[in-house]
């Protein structure tokens, strides 16, 4: 069988006396729908950053495809194939759609330190930029600067730029978070059509998404993973229901 | 991999792309109208070699500050070291202006390099106290190696023709200010071209948002490591072109005033364009110069007035205020310009 697209193995993170993630362990399949799910304070963003190399841990490992990336450097890991999208936008408010992609592209194929060569001279990397443009509905707003985009837009803009890496493994922090109910269907239909050999983690509180997106659910409880699997079982765990989904009315 | 998509949207995405590329027409009328102040002005060429000589310094702080938002307050570090370089050089017989410029811009480069790392901790501040310290530290050493600098009494020093040609100095203070200007526009054309490649892309991409711009997968602190040594370069070409074109050096090159005054020109003209620290240099020193012939002890009021109010106002409000106006009385074109 091939290596996990993702793996972390006794992932341990302290802050101090408080034990933030205690003992994680756990696998994303290549082309993965997943789901971390868990009760605020759960550790799922002291979680996040330990993967993706933010911060270190304090014992463990992390695993991309089978490759231990423990002691690299978060943007190292986006090169090897994980990248994350921000539950707080985290764009660039000045550049424009089309010059934030096309960054991110040219960082992935190697081109990104040209220094002598105007940006957007390669045809291959614009036809990219246009083909990301149109998949997320961006292409009207190309030439405006991010800071001027609907919300709605800069979230997708949020997804679109973590896909332009070309990921092997993709985190969803929150898509949906803050979204207006307008807009929501727009983010809901760009979840659905990410390339399925993206292994993808949806971390998420809104429940409908997480049912109807994941068809493996990861439950974090106070810094340690208290059951995995289908959302059915979870749905019908009783110790879910009591931690998590007894607080919060979606349930 | 993408299957043909409507035109348009290919051809609006290339032109906005590309849209910086060419050389606009206000941009060459700027470059014609300073060559023509130096022929057509020989006996100001002394101060608009000044004003050059202070818009490259300021254009190699934009580098870091306007691109980048990395910044400094201690750049006048750089521009010490170019113009030490520089005039030791010549001091030994090495006379070729075209040999100094370059000479001094690779030593401010090389502590630039080895300084930079420095940088990449901390925020703000800790920036600011950092190069503030390191310009403080050469300007000591400096000082403490007369046999090298000169000491407390500087260097004096003659320089060759550039090229072999034109002779720069005292004699020909025109051919000085023609100097400065081919040295700045080379230079600035390069740096325009930096800021539009994938490079400067990233530069500005790490202004916006240093954590994303990590999570794109840019090795945010190289990028940063180059950036600063290339300012330094520039800080450097610029020292090496004041001893030139003055034939002396002097310990107030490394003083704390030029790192401020030099921040002061670029934030007069406004970061990030490339053109403000150019325009900047000349109001601060037309300013300077105008103000203190008329009232020797206060101009640095008048200087600090235009600061605050340029601060506190906005240089967006003031740059947008024309197209208010306009937007005011003709409200439809105002509109049709916007789509």
């Amino acid at each position: 069988m091939n290596a996990p697209a993702l793996e972390a193995r006794g992932l341990k993170r302290n802050f101090g006396a408080l034990i933030a993630t205690d003992d994680v362990s756990f696998e994303i399949a290549p082309g993965a729908r997943q789901a971390l799910i868990g009760p605020n304070g759960a550790g799922k963003t002291t979680l996040i950053n330990l993967l993706t190399g933010v911060i270190k841990p304090t014992a463990g490992q992390v695993f991309i495809e089978g490759r231990d990336v423990t002691v690299l450097s978060s943007s190292a890991r986006v090169r090897m194939g994980l990248s994350r999208t921000f539950q707080i936008n985290q764009l660039f408010p000045d550049l424009t759609p089309a010059e934030s992609l096309g960054l991110a592209i040219s960082e992935r194929n190697g081109s990104g330190a040209d220094f002598w060569r105007v940006a957007g001279t390669r045809p291959a990397i614009v036809a990219e930029i246009e083909d990301l443009l149109t998949r997320f509905g961006l292409e009207a707003d190309l030439d405006q600067p991010t800071r001027k985009l609907p919300y709605g837009k800069q979230r997708l803009l949020e997804i679109a730029l973590a896909l332009a890496t070309r990921p092997r493994v993709l985190l969803l922090d929150e898509p949906a978070a803050g979204v207006p109910e307008e807009e929501r269907q727009d983010i809901l239909a760009a979840l659905a059509a990410l390339p399925s050999d993206v292994a993808i983690l949806l971390i998420e509180h809104d429940m409908d998404l997480v049912f109807n997106f994941a068809n493996r659910i990861s439950v974090l409880v106070a810094g340690r993973l208290l059951t995995e699997g289908a959302p059915e079982e979870i749905a019908a765990d009783e110790r879910v229901r009591a931690v998590y989904l007894g607080e919060d009315a979606h349930g | 991999m993408s299957v043909p998509k409507a035109p348009a949207t290919m051809g609006r995405l290339t032109a906005h792309l590309h849209r910086r590329a060419r050389w606009r027409w206000p941009e060459i009328v700027f470059w014609l109208a300073v060559l023509a102040a130096i022929l057509a002005a020989p006996s100001r060429a002394a101060i608009i070699n000044e004003v050059l000589i202070a818009g490259l310094f300021a254009l190699s702080l934009d580098l870091i500050l306007g691109l980048t938002g990395i910044v400094s307050l201690g750049h006048a570090a750089f521009l010490g070291l170019g113009a030490y370089a520089a005039a030791i050089l010549a001091s030994k017989g090495f006379a070729d202006p075209t040999l100094g410029l370059v000479f001094g811009a690779a030593v401010a480069a090389l502590v630039g390099l080895a300084t930079a790392p420095l940088l990449l901790r901390g925020a703000d501040l800790t920036r600011l106290m950092v190069t503030l310290g390191v310009s403080l530290m050469l300007g000591e050493l400096a000082n403490r190696n007369g046999w090298l600098t000169g000491g407390t009494d500087g260097l004096n020093f003659s320089i060759g023709r550039v090229l072999g040609l034109f002779p720069i100095g005292f004699t020909g203070q025109r051919n000085a200010a023609l100097y400065s200007f081919a040295v700045l526009f080379i230079m600035f054309a390069v740096a325009r071209r930096l800021a539009q490649s994938p490079f400067g892309l990233a530069l500005a991409a790490i202004r916006e948002n240093r954590l994303r711009a990590g999570a794109l997968g840019i090795a945010t602190s190289r990028r940063i490591v180059a950036i600063y040594t290339v300012s330094a370069a520039y800080a450097g070409a610029a020292g090496a072109l004041l001893a030139q074109t003055t034939q002396i050096v002097s310990l107030d090159l490394f003083d704390f005033h030029r790192s401020a005054d030099v921040m002061l020109m670029l934030i007069i003209g406004g970061a990030g364009y490339l053109y403000g620290g150019l325009i900047g240099a000349a109001a601060f020193i037309v300013l300077r110069d105008v103000i203190s012939s008329a009232t020797p002890e206060y101009w640095e009021f008048w200087i600090g007035l235009a600061l605050v109010v340029l601060v506190l106002a906005g240089r967006e409000r003031i740059r947008e205020a024309p197209r208010r106006l306009i937007a005011l009385f003709a409200p439809r074109a105002a509109r049709r310009g916007v789509a």
